[in-house]
């Protein structure tokens, strides 16, 4: 049924990437996405992984590489952060919108200036409207998890999925982790058949211009394709916990039945979160946390049923859209919510960039912030948290 | 949940040790993590890392303040870094020394805690040829802490050394024997 392993998360998620037997990887070494590329190219050299691994000059080289070898019906694999991600740029759109089912972990990283390798969820954010599908995992065991669901749904789909982990809070950690046998794996992952693919055999055009008569359409397509993924999303998830045990949904929810604030919060940090949770009900007040494990498509029913009867709602960014009315998750949920009747009060905070550490106090903090915007509206739409003055 | 901060220079395996704490509680059964202070590495610095042990699972990403265990892999150290910071009421700190426990408890600022105290560079020159401490020091730890049964640290060191397991799995069991605790 699986074995209970101690390893470096990033290892465990080549391990995972292998175990789906990916037959392409293409990736460019970039911290702290490293240890995960590092670990599948040992694989392949040392035979243990029958895969084709392309060392590249560059992530779009990299990007480039994946597109191709999917355009042929391989199953391929890539990882980035930051940068990297910003040099693929150009092409994410393209893989989306060309439906093809490739995999990336974005180990997240914060993009440069000033130069910082460290955590936050501002590269990620830059690809929120391309079309790929985004989840994004809590620890090493989601991430694992996630990339065997990223797969089933990237091929059932045709669409591009992003998984994305926090860079070194949860790349880097050593923790145990539950490593499913290979052979639910595969039952789990059937070998991928693309029904239009490059085959010389049988001549096809992917990728053609999009005179103004069809691009309209085209990009319909793609968001009709995007929108219908949410009810394969949700069944491959339901299909890994019975196979794997382990249940997962789009948006997870910790003590929300009878909060009167809520928090969202994306990522790693709802683990902390969650302790803060737990400090302010021994205080006797009633919070409660949403996390989003999906991101795009943006799962709004799930969302809106989340809330419950909350009065205020404290959205904790973890990147910064300069100048807007929030940040990305800020907007997002403001958004979702005026399509609803429910009307929460929304303290919109961005923290944790770059890796500042975000602590249970300040969590807690954060909390009483927003139980205070309920009598008292905030002078701000949004505001960084934790500025040193 | 015991919370652990190792002390060492950069190039160390500092963060090996970290790592093999963690490993070797997992192979036992329990929860824990290990992870660096995330950033560059630069060797010989003065460099951390972390590690938790739990009965239960760990549901957090913060780093480690208030730890309940020190452990320092380094001599040295102690004069240029305040090792005890933020060191939990009755947590332990866990040196490689060969000085007396007066003299360290002076260059620790007068630290009047619980302390652990072992000769690591001198056991690893002598088993290993190397003034390399990390594997000798999870002895101490062990010793001193009793978080997790030697059988299954010496699993971890198998794992992670291979053909070199033998000589770091005799530095450690040194370690266990001749690490003294006071207070």
């Amino acid at each position: 049924m699986g074995k209970r392993v101690a390893k470096e998360v990033s290892i465990a998620v080549a391990d995972a990437v292998a175990q789906c037997r990916v037959d392409v990887i293409s990736a460019y070494p970039i911290t702290p996405q490293t240890h995960i590329v590092e670990h599948l190219a040992e694989l392949v050299n040392n035979g243990e992984l029958d895969a084709e691994y392309i060392p590249v000059e560059s992530e779009h080289a990299a990007l480039s590489a994946c597109i191709g070898a999917a355009a042929t019906g391989a199953r391929t694999f890539t990882s980035t952060s930051a940068q990297g991600l910003l040099f693929m740029y150009e092409n994410i759109f393209i893989a989306s919108a060309l439906r093809l089912p490739i995999v990336m972990v974005i180990a997240n990283r914060s993009i440069s200036a000033p130069i910082s390798i460290w955590n936050d969820h501002s590269d990620v954010m830059t690809i929120r409207d391309s079309g790929w599908i985004q989840t994004f995992a809590e620890n090493g065991q989601e991430a694992v998890d996630l990339v065997y669901h990223a797969y089933k749904v990237a091929e059932k789909c045709l669409l591009p999925v992003a998984v994305n982990l926090d860079g070194f809070i949860v790349t880097h950690v050593v923790e145990p982790i539950e490593m499913p046998d290979q052979e639910l794996v595969d039952k789990y992952l059937p070998p991928l058949k693309m029904k239009y693919k490059l085959d010389p055999k049988k001549p096809i055009t992917i990728g053609a211009i999009g005179v103004p008569e069809i691009y309209t359409e085209a990009k319909k397509a793609l968001d009709e394709a995007l929108k219908a993924s949410y009810k394969v999303i949700v069944q491959a998830w339901r299909e890994f916990e019975r196979l794997f045990g382990r249940k997962y949904q789009p948006v997870e929810t910790y003590k929300m039945e009878d909060a009167e604030v809520g928090m969202i919060i994306m990522g790693s940090l709802a683990e902390t979160a969650m302790n803060a949770v737990n400090e302010m009900r021994k205080k006797g007040k009633k919070v409660g946390l949403i996390r989003f494990r999906l991101w795009r498509p943006f799962p709004m029913q799930d969302f809106l049923k989340a809330l419950g009867k909350v009065k205020a709602l404290c959205v904790v960014d973890r990147a910064v859209s300069h100048c807007s009315t929030g940040g990305p998750v800020g907007i997002e949920v403001r958004s979702a919510l005026y399509q609803s009747n429910k009307r929460p009060k929304v303290l919109n905070l961005i923290a944790g960039l770059s890796g500042r550490d975000v602590t249970v106090e300040d969590f807690m903090e954060m909390f009483e912030m927003t139980y205070e915007s309920i009598s008292k509206k905030p002078k701000f739409s949004y505001q960084i948290y934790g500025v040193k003055e | 949940m015991i919370e652990i901060r190792l002390h060492g220079r950069g190039g160390q395996g500092g963060v090996t040790s970290a790592e093999l704490i963690a490993v070797a509680a997992i192979h036992q059964g329990k929860y824990a993590q290990a992870f660096p202070s995330f950033g560059p590495e630069r060797r010989g610095a003065p460099v951390q890392a972390f590690a938790r042990i739990s009965d239960t699972r760990i549901r957090t990403r913060e780093k480690i303040y208030h730890p309940d265990v020190v452990l320092v892999l380094d001599a040295s150290l102690p004069k240029i870094v305040k090792v005890t910071a933020g060191l939990k009421e009755g947590g332990i700190v866990i040196l490689n020394s060969s000085h007396s426990e007066k003299e360290v408890r002076e260059m620790l600022g007068g630290y009047k805690g619980r302390l652990a105290m072992v000769d690591a560079t001198k056991i690893a020159l002598e088993e290993l040829g190397l003034p390399i401490t990390n594997t000798t020091m999870l002895g101490a730890f062990i010793k001193a802490t009793g978080l997790v049964e030697p059988s299954f640290m010496e699993e971890a060191l198998r794992e992670r050394f291979g053909r070199l397991a033998e000589k770091n799995i005799k530095a450690f069991h040194r370690a266990l024997e001749e690490t003294k605790i006071y207070g």
